[in-house]
């Protein structure tokens, strides 16, 4: 059995960690700001370099989603949209930030628009907008971690970060989500 | 109604997992930007200078900690105040050079490579390199230049991950004129 080649140690060969582990809010804070100096230099327009944050929200919403369930909720994937969205505002949200997020709103003249409102949120703790750059919201990292959440959970949608009562998120579903939950609630 | 949950929220800290896969984003991105690892690693190093040169101010600013007296002080600070405090790990100090000028931080629980598998092909991609950087960054504001780098890594399968560290010179204080 004695193989030359080091072996390489594979993650899941590792019992899953509680998730306790936290970090200095300094690491991380720097850790980001390194990563949003890094997009702006490759990028022309604020929008661009939201995308890109958000893309890379995207990987690490997509790594965590499992995560969760297995961890949180035994195992068991989130159905109907409300409850998928409640449990975004209060389990992710708590595992991820230390709280709920501050509200959740539906929209009022579209059924597909949801809103979720942070008066401060982590990532724009030490940030500090330049006034010619004044719509960016480096928050966009985090509307690229919900998306990828609430797509691997099979809610496609399009969440974006806005300057707005705070930071706001929206949430715009894909029609078929929308038809789909008002079949499975209808049973 | 306690919006708190149980867990005691400490306003300065942040969830680990949120903070690897952060770091694990920003590896991709870089891997997909450069498509050379000593391209990556020669940026991730870049990035953890930027970062060791703030770090250090936060550091200077919560520790009451005074100048060191040698090297072996410092190691001691490095591991069980600095990686303590900013990471949550301890790194044991060993391997020390005779001329006490060099030595290791071994590395158990890597918090930047947790659940991370190095694709094939990435033979030289050192992961966690943004450390060297950061450690490289801090110690120089306080006058050391030091080299760091990664001798191994149990990413790479081995048996721990052992940063080294060596103290290269002493460097000399910028003092802005008309000031003593």
């Amino acid at each position: 059995m004695a193989s030359i080649t080091k072996q390489k140690p594979s993650p899941l060969d590792k019992p899953l960690s509680k998730g306790k582990a936290e970090v200095n809010i300094a690491t991380f804070a720097l850790l980001f700001s390194e990563m949003v100096q890094y997009c702006q230099n490759r990028v022309y327009s604020v929008s661009e370099l939201q995308t890109k944050l958000s893309e890379m929200g995207q990987h690490v919403g997509s790594h965590l989603l499992d995560l969760l369930f297995v961890r949180e909720q035994g195992y068991k994937r989130e159905t109907k949209l409300l409850k998928m969205l409640l449990f975004i505002k209060t389990n992710f949200w708590k595992t991820l930030y230390g709280k709920e997020a501050d509200r959740l709103e539906h929209s009022n003249d579209d059924e597909r628009t949801y809103y979720i409102i942070e008066t401060e949120h982590l990532v724009n703790k030490f940030i500090s907008v330049p006034k010619d750059k004044a719509k960016l919201n480096c928050a966009a990292f985090t509307a690229g971690i919900i998306e990828a959440v609430l797509n691997g959970a099979n809610f496609p949608c399009k969440v974006t970060a806005h300057w707005h009562k705070g930071t706001t998120f929206m949430i715009e579903f894909d029609e078929s989500v929308i038809a789909r939950d008002k079949m499975v609630e209808g049973r | 109604m306690s919006r708190q949950g149980t867990r005691g929220v400490d306003p300065r800290k942040v969830n680990g997992e949120l903070f690897t896969l952060t770091y694990g984003a920003l590896v991709a991105q870089l891997l997909r930007d450069y498509e050379d690892d000593d391209e990556v690693n020669k940026q991730l190093e870049k990035m953890g200078y930027n970062i060791g040169v703030r770090l250090i101010e936060d550091f200077l600013a919560r520790n009451n900690s005074s100048r060191c007296n040698d090297f072996r002080e410092t190691a001691d600070i490095i591991s069980k105040v600095g990686f303590k405090m900013y990471l949550g790990i301890t790194p044991v100090v060993s391997n020390w050079s005779p001329a006490g000028d060099e030595f290791s931080l071994l590395i158990e629980n890597n918090p930047l490579a947790d659940f991370v598998e190095l694709p094939p092909g990435h033979n030289n991609l050192n992961f966690s390199n943004l450390l060297c950087g950061v450690l490289k960054g801090a110690l120089e504001m306080v006058q050391m230049d030091v080299d760091v780098r990664f001798v191994q890594d149990q990413l790479k399968g081995d048996n721990i991950t052992e940063l080294r560290l060596k103290f290269l010179r002493r460097l000399e204080d910028a003092i802005p004129v008309g000031e003593d």
